[in-house]
């Protein structure tokens, strides 16, 4: 058991430090900015909550939030049961578990502009390996840059792709912590596998998959350079999900207040569901 | 037992494909890429590869991704260890509270933080360094670091400080030479999830870095679209992205699954 003891914050001061500096200091900007108009030249007025209500209010918000949800469902409804079964049907000891392992962590560690341009090489009609498959040899009217239907299917396939794997590592670390006396006992009890999906691998995984689904979460949600890459937002504004709209408001018009005021609400949004989750993943783990 | 072996052997064909098309651009010629389709390159060039080592350009955006994504990896984990530890071991006035905000930085939109961290690194004069670049990753890799470790030493029997305490030994000298070698597996895993999320994002790295730090993505933003999109350049680029990643990889490979589980199985 943990000891009560007053001295453990010295521990926690560097990264409190650190932290705070990263967080608080850029937090305190964009709040600052959230609350003032700017014609430029430095010159500030008091704006109040105007930005939040517009913002709030304005189609452009809503669509770029509704169309996040969207990718954010979609993204969660296929990932997660994709890896759960690979994750049950992967062999448990060998030689092939190191290498299985290292080749579905592979897509993770690209760098996230990367996906996004091998994705495009990938699509491109005529020259892409994909491309040339649906266009060609199927024959199905493929083209990412013209049809948004294409270009959703493309965004969220590349997403599988890139992190489906995440869920399966996950799952399997949960699975491997199951003793082999749990299934020798379900084999004597003459359990069908479903029974023993249901009552000695979900339970065991069930930690694990709250992990899995809280940053598969944030990190979907947040989501920006590979889209952004892959479709730039388009065609149209199709696929301009809610860090691309960010960004184009906050770099591209530099309209500093609005771009503030949506940083908040986004980031709120995103706090209040994942605090849902943590307070679920922890309330199994009193101290 | 073949039937079932299928799943995973489909999975990694899907996921082997769109790098294999990556890898095999890049042998091509750009004639040969805009001439049409082929499965395998036909006239087999190593021209653009010899194009990424031989311009200081390209190659300088290795080194400088390499540099920063290593200087914010050795910077999380020293301030992570210390804090991890007290959090497995100590209860402590809003630890809890404390916790959970430092999770919560992992929870923000990096494109949030892209216009006030480039005013605040340029105001301390830290624009295009890597310092400021590995600085500002440590906002998201600092509390991941926090998070597996702390799973790792929780898993260590709090008999282990006790006796060595008993012992005679001091705090410092335990904690290096006794408790770090038993959390071995967990440090490597830290620094390899810090390593990942340093080296694939780019978004922060490429608003903090303008042209000393300039990391590898922001040379091959400027190719994809200025040099009259060099296909095989680019492919080729990409390629040596990956090699970096699987190389780490296979060093923490028997731990990367429990790693992934922060510790919590």
């Amino acid at each position: 058991m943990r000891t009560e003891n007053q001295k453990a914050w010295f521990f926690v001061l560097p990264v409190l430090a650190l932290v705070a500096f990263n967080a608080l200091i850029p937090m305190m900007t964009v709040v600052n900015y959230s609350v003032q108009e700017t014609f430029g030249n430095n010159q500030f007025f008091w704006e109040g909550l105007g930005w939040f209500e517009q913002i709030l209010r304005s189609d452009r918000f809503q669509a770029a939030l509704g169309r996040q949800f969207l990718f954010t469902a979609l993204i969660l409804m296929i990932e997660v049961p994709l890896g759960i079964i690979v994750a049950l049907s992967m062999p448990r000891k060998g030689f092939w578990v190191p290498v299985c392992l290292v080749l579905m962590a592979l897509p993770m560690l690209i760098p996230w502009n990367v996906v996004g341009s091998m994705w495009n090489i990938f699509t491109l009609p005529q020259i892409g390996l994909l491309g040339y498959f649906l266009n060609d040899v199927l024959g199905i009217n493929y083209d990412m840059t013209q049809q948004p239907i294409s270009a959703w299917i493309t965004v969220v396939v590349m997403d599988v792709w890139h992190w489906t794997s995440l869920v399966v590592l996950l799952c399997y670390a949960g699975l491997v912590s199951i003793p082999d006396a749990y299934y020798q006992a379900a084999k004597i009890d003459g359990a069908s596998p479903w029974s023993v999906f249901r009552y000695i691998q979900l339970p065991k995984m069930k930690t694990v998959l709250t992990i899995a689904v809280l940053l598969r979460f944030m990190d979907s949600f947040n989501i920006y350079t590979e889209p952004f890459v892959l479709t730039g937002g388009g065609p149209g504004n199709s696929t301009t999900l809610l860090s691309i709209d960010l960004v184009k408001i906050a770099l591209g018009q530099f309209d500093l207040g609005p771009a503030a005021a949506m940083s908040l609400i986004y980031f709120a949004i995103t706090l209040l569901v994942s605090w849902v989750f943590y307070t679920l993943m922890t309330k199994d783990d009193a101290p | 037992m073949k039937k079932r072996s299928l799943i995973p052997i489909l999975y990694i064909a899907f996921l082997m494909l769109p790098i294999y098309w990556l890898v095999a651009m890049s042998f091509k010629t750009t004639n040969e890429i805009l001439s049409g389709f082929s499965l395998f390159p036909q006239t087999f060039t190593l021209d653009n590869y010899i194009t990424i080592f031989t311009d200081p350009t390209w190659y300088w955006g290795y080194i400088n991704s390499i540099t920063y994504v290593t200087l914010n990896t050795v910077l999380s984990v020293c301030v992570a260890l210390p804090a991890a530890y007290a959090f497995s071991r100590y209860r402590f006035l809003g630890d809890k509270q404390l916790f959970f905000w430092l999770l919560t930085n992992r929870m923000a939109p990096a494109a949030v933080f892209a216009l006030p961290f480039f005013q605040l690194y340029s105001s301390i004069q830290l624009f295009d360094t890597y310092l400021a670049v590995a600085l500002a990753h440590t906002l998201f890799n600092v509390p991941l670091a926090v998070w597996i470790l702390e799973g790792f030493m929780r898993g260590i029997p709090k008999e282990l400080d006790e006796t060595a305490y008993v012992d005679g030994y001091s705090f410092p000298r335990f904690f290096v030479t006794i408790f770090l070698p038993n959390i071995k597996a967990g440090v490597g895993v830290a620094a390899f999830f810090c390593f990942m999320f340093s080296w694939v994002e780019m978004l922060l790295a490429k608003t903090l870095t303008a042209v000393e730090a300039k990391p590898i993505a922001a040379v091959m933003t400027r190719t994809a679209s200025s040099a009259g999109y060099e296909l095989g350049l680019l492919a080729a680029a990409g390629t040596l992205t990956i090699i970096p990643g699987a190389i780490v990889i296979w060093f923490v490979r028997n731990y990367i699954a429990r790693g992934f589980a922060m510790g919590r199985v």
